[in-house]
């Protein structure tokens, strides 16, 4: 659906203050998959996803939506941007109206979408994210950080997107805001079974929900691969400055000591399910 | 976009310019400005843009990067020369209707047009080369007598550091802010005057509230370090003239002598 091929980027190219951000970046981004992006602070994850909607132009490769160049001259990057959403980091980015439900209506009515079809587009997304009608008329300025952020993602899913990414979505919040925004995004997924694209740097988020795992480093590719198998290389990762789950560490650990799991687990109720199996107990 | 504004932004090199004073450089500059209003002829243009173009090249600031400050005053620019153009009075040149182009509205416009394009790039040439940072300490220990009047320097330089502190978060901020609502659709490119006009509401309502959230933390931040104010405040590195300071003072000087004398010679002779 999505392929990038060889996508470079350079910020600032041609003055001084060059930098290069992204180097040889090909991926493939396929219906329903459920992906998600590591890598630690400045290794371009956040560059890399404002390409996919055609926010920022590489210095080199191409990007190709549907099998069409999205650089190409007759091609509307404002139409890709229905069908990829990109929600960013911050919802104070984009929160600006004087309710949450006219926020929400901003990314269908730009669609130029019959009226009540922006509305309805509203509620559903909101539905989706958990917000209660109770909060459709107050101000997004005065909710919960994580209430910002279900809105933030609603504005965007509110355009359909047959993509949604997602960057660092639960970043700055208190576990109980992070559970809200991670379960609306589970939400999402079982609701409209569209592909979910997930930036994190917490890797018991990514292991917990995403099938395919991409790790980024110093603008490069590092894996790319099923979850569990990327995270096989948790010594690997450690020399990048990232790490595997805890518990990935435990069960290592454990079959280090010659307790016999079929493997390292990358999520409690997994590591438990092993345990059982191996001790017996129930 | 946003990032071709040049006007305010530093280019770290490693050159004598960007090591001089930064009282020099603010004393060269209002003297440059003062200068562009102290000649009447086209010599002073020449003596001028030689000058300029010296100290440019001195800098080792690209000129390429200088240009990219001034795409946004363009229309400045131009507005400027088409008034001239248009409505100085003099011998007509050329006549359709009611539109006179006259010889004293062409020299005019040219001159204005130079003078404004001097005037930004030497402006903009001095803080190419002098952080926020020393252009308001400078500020403030070069106009440090003006507090015997009751002018309250040192805040106003504290302001004007803060000031241009955030000019470049801010402006990275509006980038983001603009492609966050870009994401949602929204088009900064197309429609109408009026349309494009009210795009920016969902720019501008998030920098807003982003910058008063700001400027709290700042305040916050600030007297959790005991800020207050002027009285009995150190500075870290403490402006002190090197010899090239005073170099650059007698060039200066010499600057404005040749400036006005030759003016003043090739008036005599016109």
């Amino acid at each position: 659906m999505l392929y990038l091929d060889k996508v470079n980027y350079i910020y600032q190219k041609g003055t001084a203050m060059e930098m290069p951000a992204l180097h040889d970046v090909s991926i493939e981004i396929r219906d329903g998959e459920f992906i998600g992006i590591i890598g630690h602070t400045g290794s371009g994850k956040s560059t890399l996803i404002q390409h996919l909607n055609g926010l920022v132009r590489p210095t080199g490769g191409n990007i190709y939506y549907n099998g069409r160049d999205i650089w190409d001259e007759d091609f509307s990057r404002k139409e890709l941007r229905t069908k990829v959403g990109l929600v960013f980091q911050y919802p104070e980015y984009q929160l600006f109206e004087t309710t949450v439900e006219k926020d929400v209506e901003f990314g269908p009515s730009n669609m130029k979408l019959p009226k009540l079809e922006v509305q309805l587009r509203a509620f559903e997304a909101l539905k989706t994210v958990g917000i209660g009608e109770d909060l459709y008329d107050v101000s997004p300025f005065d909710l919960s950080g994580g209430q910002k952020r279900r809105v933030a993602i609603a504005g965007v899913l509110a355009m359909k997107p047959e993509v949604i990414v997602l960057d660092e979505p639960t970043a700055g919040l208190d576990p109980c805001g992070r559970d809200e925004i991670l379960e609306a995004i589970d939400h999402i997924r079982e609701e409209r079974k569209i592909t979910v694209v997930l930036v994190s740097h917490s890797m018991e988020d990514v292991a917990r929900f995403v099938d395919r795992l991409i790790v980024m480093d110093h603008g490069c590719v590092r894996f790319d691969g099923p979850t569990k198998e990327v995270f096989q290389n948790y010594e690997e990762l450690e020399k990048i400055g990232l790490a595997a789950p805890q518990v990935t560490y435990l069960t290592a650990a454990l079959i280090k000591r010659g307790i016999p799991l079929p493997g390292i687990a990358t999520t409690v109720e997994e590591a438990r399910e092993m345990l059982k199996a191996v001790t017996g107990v129930k | 976009m946003l990032r071709d504004i040049t006007l305010g932004q530093y280019y770290p090199s490693q050159s004598v310019i960007h090591r001089l004073d930064p009282r020099v450089k603010l004393t060269a500059t209002l003297l440059f400005i003062v200068s562009m209003f102290l000649f009447h002829t086209f010599v002073g243009y020449i003596i001028a843009g030689i000058c300029l173009a010296t100290v440019i090249i001195i800098s080792k600031v690209p000129f390429k990067f200088m240009m990219k400050g001034l795409k946004t005053i363009w229309f400045l620019l131009i507005f400027t020369m088409f008034f001239n153009i248009f409505l100085t009075s003099g011998t007509p040149v050329f006549q359709w209707r009611f539109i006179t182009v006259t010889k004293e509205g062409l020299t005019t416009a040219a001159f204005m047009g130079l003078r404004l394009f001097f005037l930004i790039i030497g402006s903009s040439l001095m803080t190419l080369t002098t952080t926020p940072n020393q252009l308001t300490s400078g500020m403030e220990t070069g106009l440090r007598w003006m507090k015997k009047i009751h002018v309250p320097v040192h805040e106003i330089s504290m302001m004007m550091s803060i000031a241009l502190r955030f000019i470049p978060i801010l402006m990275e901020e509006t980038d983001r802010i603009m492609k966050a609502q870009q994401a949602r659709g929204a088009d900064f490119e197309e429609g109408k005057f009026m349309d494009r006009i009210k795009a920016l509401v969902p720019v501008f309502v998030p920098l807003f509230v982003s910058a008063f959230r700001r400027a709290n933390e700042l305040a916050m931040a600030m007297e959790a370090r005991c800020y207050h104010g002027d009285e009995g405040r150190t500075s870290m590195k403490p402006l002190r003239y090197a010899r090239r300071d005073g170099i650059a003072y007698l060039l200066l000087l010499l600057y404005i002598v040749v400036i006005v004398a030759t003016d003043r010679v090739v008036l005599g002779l016109l």
